[in-house]
C-alpha cells in the first residue's frame, strides 16, 4: 500500500459518504453523521499521503486508460495534496456549520443538500489530486454539475435564473476555452500528462514549433478557461450564485469551486508550462494586467455593495486575483505566495461566510446597512468577522500576512514595481469593504431595535454554527505562526526549492 | 455454406419480410418477425465484419457473374462498420417500436408499418454494402420512398406535410445522385465502385468527371442533410412515429454520410483534399451547419424538434470530418458516425417513451417529468452528456479527434468553432434536463408512470453503448482509424 | 458553335431539366410540384437513353447469321438502368399522390400556403 490505493480511497469516501447520505435520509442525526464520518476519513486519508509527499515520493494511481497515452490518472504533489486536505477540513466543518443553519433556517430538501455537498467534496479531491489535464478537466466538470443544485437549492425562479448564469459560464469558458487550451496542447506535446518543469521545454529550449507566442496565447486560454477562477470578465456566475443557501456560498467561495479554478490555474502553471518557461517567455505578461484589473475593480465593487453576500462575493473575486496574479508573476516567490494564499484566504473567507450566514439566521438581516448593533448581539460572530477581515486584508498575526508579503517579494523579483503597487493598493481597499461592517456592528445599539436583541449576545448564532466560525476564524489567525511549515512544505514543488 | 451468402441474406432478410408482413397482416406477428430479422441482420452483420476484420474485404458476385460485368455487393471495413450500426440500431429500436408504435400508429396499419419498415432496412443495407454505384441508387430510393411512409404515419397532421416536402427534396437528392451516375457512367464506362475509382484516375480533369462529382456531392449532400440543404429535416424528425425518428436519425443520414466517405475513395482522396477547394468548402458548410443547428436548436419548444436541429448540427460535425481528412478527421468522422448513431438514437427512444406516457413532446409538458420517469431521463440525461460531448462518453471522442485533426491543419478557427457548437449544444440540452429536473411536476403529465420494460430495456442498451464506446474505444475508434485508411486508400 | 449544337440532346436535357425544377421551386399546388418533379426525372431519363444511343447503331441482338463483327451498336446498359429508374420514378410519383390526397383529407387543401398557415395554427 504505496499510498496509490489511498488516492482512489479518498475520492471513493466522499462518495459513499453522499450514498450514506442518500441513504439516511429520513434520520437527520445519522445523515449529518454520515457526512462528518465521510469528511473526517477523506481528511484522513489525504493526511496520510503527507508523510509520502514530504520525503518527495509522488504515488500514482491509474484509474483508466482512454486511448492510449490518454488516461484518467490520479497523483499526490504538494499543491494537489494541500488543496485536498483544506477542502476535506473545510468539508467536515461546513457540515458542523451547516447542522446549525440549515435546521435553523428551516430549509427543506436536506438531503438532497447533503448529498450534493459531498458530491461537490469528491470531484474537488478528485480534481485536487488529478495527474494529467484529462483528469483534471473531468472533476472540474463535474463539479460544476455537482454544485448547480446546491446552487439552486431554493428552487424559485429567482434560483434557477442565477443557477443558468452559474452553468453558462462556467461550462462555457471549459467546454470553449479549456477544451481547446487542452487539444491544442496535446497535439503540440502528445502528452497531458502533469510533470515537473512542464511540457513545452526541452533542456534550456522550447520544444520544436513552439513559440513564445504560442505559450503566452495557450496559457491565456487557460487562465480564462478556468472559469471558476473568476477572472473578469468571466466573473458573473459567482454574485449570481449567491442566490444560495450560505453554507453553499461557503463552500463555493471559499474552498471548492472559486479554489478549484485558482488551483487549475496554478497547477497548469507548474506542471504544464513549468514556472521556469513561463517566466522565460514572459507568458504572463499581458494577463497579469487582467488579473489587476480584476484585482481592483472587484474590490471597488465590493466596496459600494450593500448586499453582504454579494459584496463577499467580489471580495473574492478580488482575492482570487491575488493568486492568479501569482500565476502571472510566475517565481519561486509568487507561486508560493500562491500556494499558501489558496489555503489562508479559503479559511478566512469561510468564517466571512459563516457570519453573514449567521447573522441571517439570527436576526434576518442581508445588508450592511442593517448590521448596526450586531456587534452586542452577536459579539463572538462580529469578533470572528473581525479576525477574518485582518486575515483577507493580510495584517500580521493572521495568515493573510504571509501569502501578501511572499506576492509583494514576487512582484520585485519579477520586476513589476506596478504590480507590488496593486498588491498593497488591493489590501486598502480590501479594509474599505470589509471593515465598515465590523465597526458599524460594534458602533452600537440599533436603537430601532426590539429590546431583546439589544442586550449583549442576546442572538448569539446556533452553537454548531458558532463552533465552526470560531474555529476557522482561529485558524486564519493560527496561520500566521504557521508559515515555516507551509513553504517547507510548497518547496517539494519543482523550481520553488 | 451460410458463411459464404452472408452479404446478400443481409439485404434479403429485410427485402423478404417486407411482404411476408403484408401476408401476415395484423400487427404483433409482423412485430415478432420484424425483431427476428432485425436480430438475425445483427448477427449477420458481426459474422460479417469479423470476417472482414481477419481476412480483409468480402466480395460477393450476383448470380456468378464477375464483377465489371455483374453486380458485385463489396464489404470492407469502412462499409462493413457502417452495417453494424445499421443493424445495432435496428436490433435495438425494432423490439422498441412495440409499444410505442401500437400507441401512435392505428392498429390496422400496424402490419404495413412494420413492412415499410423492413423496406427502410432493407434499403438501407443494400446502400451500404454494394459495390456498384447504379445499386446504391436503387436501394437508395427504396430506402427513401419507405422513410417518406413511414414519417407520413405521424399522428399529427403536419407529419403529411413533413413527409411530402421531404419526398420533393429527397427525390431530387436523388435524381441528382442519378445524373451522377450517369456522368461517371460516360466518362468510365463502368458502374462497378472498385473498377471507377481505378479508371477515373487519369481523367480527373475532364470536365464529364468534374460535374459528375458535383451532381454526386449536391445530391448526396441533400440526403445527408448538409447545411443549407437540411431544411426537411426537422419537420421529418419532429412529426415521424417515435421509433421511426429513431431509426431515421440514427441511421438515414449515416447512410447519406457513408455514401460521401465512399465518394472520397472513388475520387481518390488527392482530388478531393489537393485539386479541389472542397476541404475549405465542406468544412465552412459543416461548421455553418453545426453553429445554425445548435442555435436552432435553442429556440424550439418542442424537443423532438430540438433534437431533430441537434442532428443536423452533428451531421455538421461527421462532414467536418470528411472535410478536415486525414487519418484523424476521417477517422473522428467515422467515429462520430457510430457514436450519434448511439446517443440521438437512445434520446430519441427516450422522447418516445415520454410521449407514450405523456402525449406530448413539448418541452412546457415535461416539467418535473425527472421525477415521474426517473429510468427514462437518466438515460436521456446520460445520452445527452455523449451528444455534448463530455468526457467518459462516445461523444468526446469523435469531438477530441476532429478538434486534432483542425489543430492538425493548422485552422484553430475550425477547433475554437466546435467547441463553441459544444457550449451551445450544453444550453439546449440543460433546457430539457432543466425543465425535467427542477421544475415542479406539470399537470399534462400528473399520472404518467416510468415507461413499460419493453421499451426501458433498448432505451438503457443505447444510453450504456454511450458510455461504454466512451471508456473502452477499442471498438468504435479501432475500427473508425482502420475505416479511415480504407478511405484514404492506405489500406485495402 | 457547330460542336455545341452537336450536343443538341444535351441540350434538350438541361432545358427539360430546368423547367421541371423551376416548376418544384415556383409553384405553391403540391400536385404541380409533383408534375415538376417528373419533367425533371424525365429529362435524366432522356439524358441515359442519348448516353446509350450510338449513331448509326442498332439493337444490340446477335443474330444467328454471325457477321455482327461489322454491325455497331447502341450501348444497351444505360436503357437497361433507365428501365429501373422508371419504375422508381413511378413509385415516386404514386407515394407523392397518395400523400397529397392524404394532406387534402387532413387539410383541405393542397395549397402551400394554405398548408403554412394551417401548420401554424396548428
Amino acid at each position: 500500500m504505496s499510498g496509490s490505493w489511498t488516492l482512489l480511497l479518498a475520492v471513493i469516501a466522499p462518495v459513499a459518504g453522499a450514498a450514506a447520505v442518500g441513504l439516511l435520509g429520513r434520520r437527520p442525526n445519522l445523515r449529518e453523521a454520515a457526512s462528518l464520518i465521510a469528511a473526517a476519513v477523506t481528511f484522513g486519508l489525504v493526511a496520510s499521503l503527507v508523510p509520502t509527499v514530504l520525503d518527495g515520493g509522488r504515488p500514482a494511481f491509474l484509474l483508466l486508460e482512454l486511448l492510449p497515452g490518454f488516461s484518467l490518472r490520479l497523483h499526490a504533489e504538494p499543491l494537489g495534496v494541500g488543496f485536498g486536505l483544506i477542502a476535506s477540513s473545510l468539508w467536515f466543518v461546513t457540515v458542523v456549520y451547516a447542522i446549525g443553519y440549515m435546521r435553523a433556517h428551516h430549509e427543506e430538501n436536506q438531503t438532497r443538500f447533503y448529498l450534493f455537498f459531498a458530491l461537490a467534496i469528491a470531484t474537488t479531491v478528485g480534481a485536487a489530486l488529478a495527474a494529467n489535464l484529462l483528469t483534471l478537466y473531468v472533476f472540474y466538470e463535474s463539479l460544476t454539475l455537482a454544485t448547480y443544485p446546491l446552487v439552486t437549492h431554493g428552487g424559485g425562479d429567482k434560483d434557477r435564473a442565477g443557477g443558468r448564469t452559474y452553468l453558462t459560464i462556467l461550462l462555457g469558458t471549459s467546454l470553449t476555452f479549456f477544451l481547446l487550451a487542452m487539444a491544442w496542447t496535446w497535439s503540440l506535446t502528445g502528452s497531458l500528462a502533469f510533470v515537473d518543469g512542464g511540457l513545452f521545454r526541452d533542456g534550456n529550449a522550447l520544444i520544436d514549433g513552439v513559440t513564445p507566442g504560442l505559450i503566452a496565447v495557450l496559457f491565456a486560454l487557460f487562465v480564462f478557461g478556468a472559469g471558476k477562477a473568476a477572472i473578469m470578465p468571466f466573473h458573473r456566475w459567482l454574485p449570481a450564485a449567491m442566490v444560495a443557501p450560505t453554507p453553499v456560498s461557503a463552500l463555493l467561495h471559499a474552498v471548492a469551486v472559486v479554489k478549484l479554478g485558482v488551483f487549475t490555474i496554478l497547477k497548469i502553471s507548474v506542471y504544464t508550462f513549468g514556472i521556469g518557461t513561463l517566466a522565460m517567455v514572459d507568458a504572463g505578461q499581458l494577463l497579469q494586467y487582467v488579473a489587476a484589473a480584476t484585482l481592483l475593480i472587484a474590490a471597488v465593487i465590493a466596496i459600494r455593495e450593500d448586499n453582504l453576500k454579494r459584496r463577499l462575493a467580489y471580495s473574492t473575486i478580488s482575492q482570487l486575483a491575488y493568486i492568479v496574479l501569482a500565476a502571472m508573476l510566475a517565481n519561486r516567490f509568487s507561486i508560493l505566495a500562491g500556494g499558501m494564499h489558496i489555503a489562508i484566504h479559503a479559511f478566512a473567507k469561510i468564517t466571512l461566510f459563516f457570519c453573514a450566514g449567521a447573522i441571517l439566521v439570527s436576526l434576518h438581516k442581508t445588508t450592511v446597512g442593517e448590521l448596526r448593533g450586531v456587534g452586542r448581539a452577536m459579539p463572538i460572530t462580529m469578533g470572528a468577522w473581525l479576525v477574518a477581515s485582518f486575515c483577507v486584508i493580510g495584517l500580521p498575526l493572521t495568515g493573510g500576512f504571509w501569502s501578501k508579503w511572499y506576492l509583494a517579494q514576487g512582484a520585485l523579483e519579477a520586476g513589476e514595481p506596478l504590480m507590488f503597487g496593486v498588491i498593497l493598493l488591493g489590501s486598502l481597499l480590501a479594509m474599505g469593504y470589509l471593515l465598515p461592517p465590523a465597526i458599524r456592528a460594534f458602533y452600537g445599539p440599533d436603537p430601532a431595535a426590539p429590546l431583546a436583541v439589544r442586550a449583549r449576545g442576546a442572538a448569539e448564532a446556533p452553537r454548531f454554527s458558532l463552533a465552526a466560525l470560531v474555529f476557522t476564524a482561529a485558524v486564519s489567525a493560527a496561520l500566521f505562526f504557521a508559515a515555516p511549515q507551509m513553504s517547507r512544505w510548497l518547496q517539494g514543488i519543482e523550481g520553488i526549492g | 455454406m451460410i458463411a459464404s451468402h452472408l452479404p446478400v441474406l443481409q439485404v434479403v432478410m429485410s427485402l423478404v419480410a417486407a411482404p411476408l408482413c403484408m401476408v401476415l397482416h395484423r400487427g404483433r406477428p409482423a412485430w415478432l418477425l420484424s425483431v427476428a430479422v432485425s436480430w438475425a441482420s445483427l448477427a449477420c452483420a458481426v459474422a460479417l465484419l469479423l470476417q472482414v476484420i481477419d481476412d480483409g474485404a468480402v466480395t460477393y458476385a450476383f448470380g456468378g457473374w464477375a464483377a465489371p460485368v455483374g453486380i458485385e455487393y463489396r464489404i470492407d471495413i469502412l462499409n462493413g462498420f457502417v452495417l453494424l450500426i445499421i443493424a445495432a440500431i435496428s436490433a435495438v429500436v425494432v423490439p422498441y417500436s412495440l409499444r410505442s408504435a401500437a400507441d401512435e400508429i392505428a392498429p390496422e396499419r400496424l402490419w404495413l408499418f412494420y413492412a415499410v419498415l423492413n423496406l427502410l432496412l432493407a434499403g438501407l443495407f443494400g446502400i451500404a454494402i454494394t459495390g456498384d454505384l447504379f445499386n446504391v441508387f436503387v436501394f437508395l430510393e427504396i430506402s427513401s420512398l419507405a422513410s417518406y411512409a413511414l414519417v407520413s404515419l405521424g399522428r399529427d397532421r403536419r407529419a403529411l406535410t413533413a413527409a411530402f416536402r421531404y419526398l420533393i427534396l429527397g427525390t431530387l437528392g436523388a435524381t441528382f445522385i442519378l445524373i451522377g451516375i450517369g456522368l461517371l457512367y460516360a466518362a468510365t464506362g463502368t458502374l462497378n465502385m472498385a473498377d471507377i475509382a481505378v479508371r477515373v484516375q487519369g481523367q480527373l480533369d475532364s470536365r464529364t468527371i468534374l460535374a459528375a462529382f458535383a451532381f454526386l456531392t449536391v445530391g448526396i449532400s441533400l440526403k445527408a442533410a448538409l447545411f443549407p440543404l437540411h431544411s426537411w429535416l426537422p419537420g421529418a424528425y419532429a412529426y415521424a412515429p417515435s421509433a421511426v425518428t429513431a431509426l431515421l436519425a440514427a441511421t438515414a443520414t449515416k447512410v447519406a454520410i457513408y455514401l460521401l466517405l465512399r465518394m472520397v475513395f472513388l475520387f481518390g482522396p488527392d482530388f478531393i483534399y489537393e485539386e479541389l477547394p472542397l476541404s475549405e468548402v465542406i468544412v465552412t458548410l459543416a461548421l455553418l451547419g453545426v453553429l445554425s443547428g445548435s442555435a436552432a436548436a435553442l429556440l424550439q419548444t418542442d424537443v423532438k424538434r430540438l433534437l431533430a436541429y441537434s442532428s443536423v448540427a452533428h451531421v455538421g460535425y461527421m462532414l467536418l470530418g470528411i472535410g478536415l481528412g486525414g487519418m484523424l478527421g476521417l477517422g473522428g468522422g467515422i467515429v462520430h458516425l457510430f457514436n450519434h448513431a448511439m446517443a440521438k438514437g437512445a434520446v430519441f427512444l427516450a422522447v418516445g417513451c415520454i410521449v407514450l406516457r405523456v402525449g406530448s413532446s413539448e418541452l412546457a409538458s415535461l416539467q418535473g417529468i425527472g421525477r415521474r420517469m426517473p429510468w427514462t431521463m437518466a438515460a436521456f440525461v446520460i445520452a445527452a452528456f455523449s451528444l455534448i460531448g463530455v468526457p467518459l462518453t462516445a461523444g468526446f471522442i469523435g469531438k477530441w479527434y476532429l478538434v486534432l485533426a483542425a489543430m492538425e491543419r493548422g485552422w484553430w478557427w475550425v477547433a475554437a468553432a466546435l467547441l463553441v457548437a459544444g457550449a451551445l449544444s450544453v444550453l439546449y440540452m440543460w433546457r430539457v434536463v432543466e425543465q425535467a429536473y427542477f421544475h415542479e411536476p406539470h399537470p399534462a403529465n400528473a399520472d404518467a408512470a416510468e415507461a413499460p420494460l419493453s421499451m426501458l430495456v433498448p432505451l438503457w442498451v443505447l444510453a450504456a453503448a454511450s458510455v461504454y464506446f466512451g471508456i473502452d474505444t477499442s471498438l468504435n475508434a479501432g475500427l473508425a482509424a482502420r475505416a479511415a485508411a480504407v478511405v484514404l486508400g492506405i489500406a485495402p | 458553335m457547330s460542336e455545341a449544337l452537336g450536343l443538341y440532346n444535351y441540350w434538350i436535357f438541361v432545358a427539360l431539366m430546368m423547367t421541371g425544377l423551376f416548376i418544384v421551386v415556383s409553384r405553391g399546388n403540391l400536385v404541380k410540384k409533383i408534375i415538376g418533379l417528373n419533367i425533371f426525372q424525365a429529362s435524366v431519363f432522356l439524358f441515359f437513353i442519348s448516353l446509350g444511343k450510338v449513331d448509326h447503331g442498332t439493337a444490340p441482338i446477335v443474330s444467328h447469321a454471325g457477321d455482327h463483327g461489322a454491325a455497331i451498336y447502341a450501348n444497351p446498359l444505360p436503357h437497361v438502368l433507365i428501365l429501373t429508374a422508371i419504375v422508381v420514378g413511378v413509385s415516386t410519383t404514386a407515394v407523392a399522390l397518395a400523400l397529397v390526397v392524404r394532406i387534402f383529407e387532413a387539410f383541405g387543401s393542397v395549397e402551400d400556403d394554405d398548408l403554412h398557415r394551417a401548420e401554424h395554427e396548428s
